[in-house]
């Protein structure tokens, strides 16, 4: 990734001496690194430096780059922290036997009541990632926790609506949408369960939440989610403001003339842009000189796999995972879509 | 990062939140509606942070309690008495975190203004053709309409709907690469991410000096003359100027009339 460079500087150079802040005592060689201090003097840094900083930014390109970069900030924390709350319910209060119960025995059964399940996550893909990966920790066939991850932001009545709001006109592009949406999910899990190789699936290390309390577990869970999943989603907001910023859309219009090309093109633009899938619609919509099947791919491919969803993947799965899942989900998301828009638009 | 700096990163994270929230500053990035779950997230943030502390604090004292000494190493953050092992297998916190601290900076310190003349003129004007027709217009001589509104009976009613009246509506004025003067109003459906640029043309009597990213209202009448976007081939319908005076940002910089 090429964040290293806007990271804050200082810090990644002294990152080794970290670990020592925490456990292993009495090591008194050298700078302690010491990450209050550290934090403080950046935002001090922030606040003297502000004056120069505001000018730097003043440029109309950056200007534009730092507010869609709040703004998708802005607009995914409130989802991140809704995602993030239910993972920790997930983790701390739901019995792992719960889901034994609610879900078929047969993984190949559990991937569609999966997938169908995620209609009822209402929020986007920002929510679905940390939900996701506290069903794989409690025990859910990955499979199934998998069709839910791809599902849940697609197929969810707000989503739907606001497909209906932006297509007037074409109630078939929400037929679409949904059928697609699920088939590529239940197709994702059921490939997972044949292929899937469980040491693929490496969450990173969390802290163990044995020997605490409920209230200290689940607050705990609440923590290290919104930071780590919030410094992914930090790296995927950047990318996603530099291509808003920085390339031009007219030469999007020199694709929509061939088909293939067409859904090619939106299906990319889709993983590119990052757009929130209770918004995509609209973008969708306004993209009037592609065909409806090409602007079905963007509505598909988009919520299943994006710059900051592949961020927040490999926080949550770990990076051979989402290596993997990603190119997969894509192909597979671009052909149903295509077929699907051939049936159906 | 360890946990006092992330309780740090959360309270100001949750105080920006809320600070954007409480204020107009939300509406530069995000639409309207997303106010409540903005400042419910921004009150969770705040809990985490205060549950962080308390937690550690908490965890030090039973340490003490217990005999373990209470060392600085676990003032400035041991898992609180949960360490899963020692040596390599120590949970290590996460170091992206550290990136939270860039939007903090840049919403506290820059808050970046609402997306102008710069992103309008990049991005093809968002013009659709509204099935259901449009509705009569309110009594009067002079009748105010959304710069949208406008957009879309010029364009695709051909400006049937508008029975010659005089029109008074208000937008961003950006300027083409050929020097046309354009009025252009942001339309938004979640977050400035998706936003997109509804623009008309203006002609007849605009003002000399056009300042780009300064709001204007202008008052006209009808004109069939159009233009085509030069980056999405979309219709630019004109207004026919008789009065322009600029006028201060409206609250909400985006139009939102797409989210019903």
């Amino acid at each position: 990734m090429t964040t290293t460079d806007t990271a804050p500087p200082g810090v990644e150079d002294r990152e080794p001496d970290e670990p020592r802040e925490q456990g292993s005592s009495g090591d008194p060689k050298g700078w302690q690194f010491n990450s209050p201090l550290v934090l403080t003097m950046l935002l001090l840094a922030g606040v003297v430096l502000q004056d120069p900083l505001r000018g730097a930014l003043s440029a109309p390109v950056m200007q534009s780059w730092m507010t869609v970069f709040v703004a998708v900030m802005v607009q995914a924390l409130p989802f991140l922290v809704l995602g993030v709350l239910l993972s920790a319910v997930i983790a701390v209060f739901v019995p792992p036997s719960f889901f034994a119960r609610a879900l078929p025995r047969k993984p190949a059964l559990a991937v569609p009541v999966a997938g169908m399940a995620g209609a009822v996550l209402p929020g986007c893909e920002c929510a679905s990632v940390p939900v996701a990966g506290a069903l794989v920790r409690r025990g859910v066939t990955p499979a199934a926790a998998l069709a839910f991850l791809l599902s849940a932001p697609a197929i969810n009545p707000i989503v739907l609506t606001a497909t209906a709001v932006a297509f007037p006109g074409e109630p078939r592009m929400v037929l679409a949408r949904f059928v697609a949406s699920l088939l590529v999910a239940c197709a994702m899990g059921w490939l997972w369960q044949r292929l899937g190789r469980t040491d693929w699936l490496r969450p990173p290390d969390r802290p163990s939440s044995e020997g605490l309390g409920k209230g200290a577990a689940f607050w705990g869970s609440v923590r290290h989610d919104v930071m780590h999943a919030g410094g992914f989603l930090v790296v995927g907001a950047m990318v996603a403001a530099t291509l808003k910023a920085v390339v031009p859309a007219d030469w999007l219009g020199h694709a929509a003339g061939n088909p293939v090309v067409s859904v090619l093109v939106l299906a990319v633009l889709a993983v590119l842009l990052s757009i929130c899938s209770e918004a995509d619609a609209f973008v969708a919509g306004s993209l009037t000189q592609f065909s409806l099947t090409a602007r079905l791919a963007f509505l598909v491919v988009g919520p299943m796999i994006d710059l900051k969803l592949f961020a927040m993947q490999t926080a949550t799965f770990g990076r051979g995972f989402a290596l993997r899942f990603a190119p997969a989900t894509f192909t597979l998301a671009v052909l149903v879509s295509s077929l699907v828009g051939a049936v159906l638009l | 990062m360890n946990r006092q700096a992330q309780a740090a990163v959360l309270l100001l994270t949750g105080g920006a939140i809320l600070h954007t929230g409480l204020t107009d500053l939300y509406l530069r990035y995000v639409k309207a509606g997303l106010r409540p779950l903005l400042l419910a997230a921004g009150v969770v943030l705040i809990a985490t942070a205060v549950a962080t502390v308390w937690y550690d604090y908490r965890g030090v004292r039973a340490e003490s309690v217990t005999g373990t000494e209470p060392g600085t190493e676990s003032v400035t953050g041991v898992e609180s008495g949960a360490v899963t092992g020692t040596g390599p297998h120590t949970h290590r916190e996460p170091r992206v975190a550290w990136l939270l601290v860039l939007p903090l900076l840049a919403l506290v310190l820059v808050a970046p203004p609402a997306l102008g003349s710069y992103s309008a003129m990049r991005t093809g004007t968002a013009l659709q053709e509204q099935p259901w027709g449009f509705e009569d217009l309110p009594p009067g001589n002079t009748v105010r309409l959304s710069l949208v509104d406008y957009a879309g009976r010029a364009a695709y009613d051909h400006g049937r709907s508008l029975e010659d009246r005089r029109i008074r509506t208000a937008g961003l004025v950006a300027v083409g690469d050929d020097g046309t003067p354009y009025l252009v109003r942001m339309a938004l459906s979640c977050c400035a991410a998706d936003a997109q640029p509804v623009k008309i043309g203006l002609t007849g009597r605009t003002p000399p000096v056009l300042r780009p990213d300064t709001w204007l209202e202008v008052t006209g009448t009808y004109t069939a003359k159009r233009t085509r976007d030069p980056v999405n081939d979309g219709i630019i319908p004109f207004l026919a100027v008789t009065e322009a005076k600029p006028v201060s940002a409206p609250r909400d910089p985006y139009d939102e009339s797409w989210n019903g």
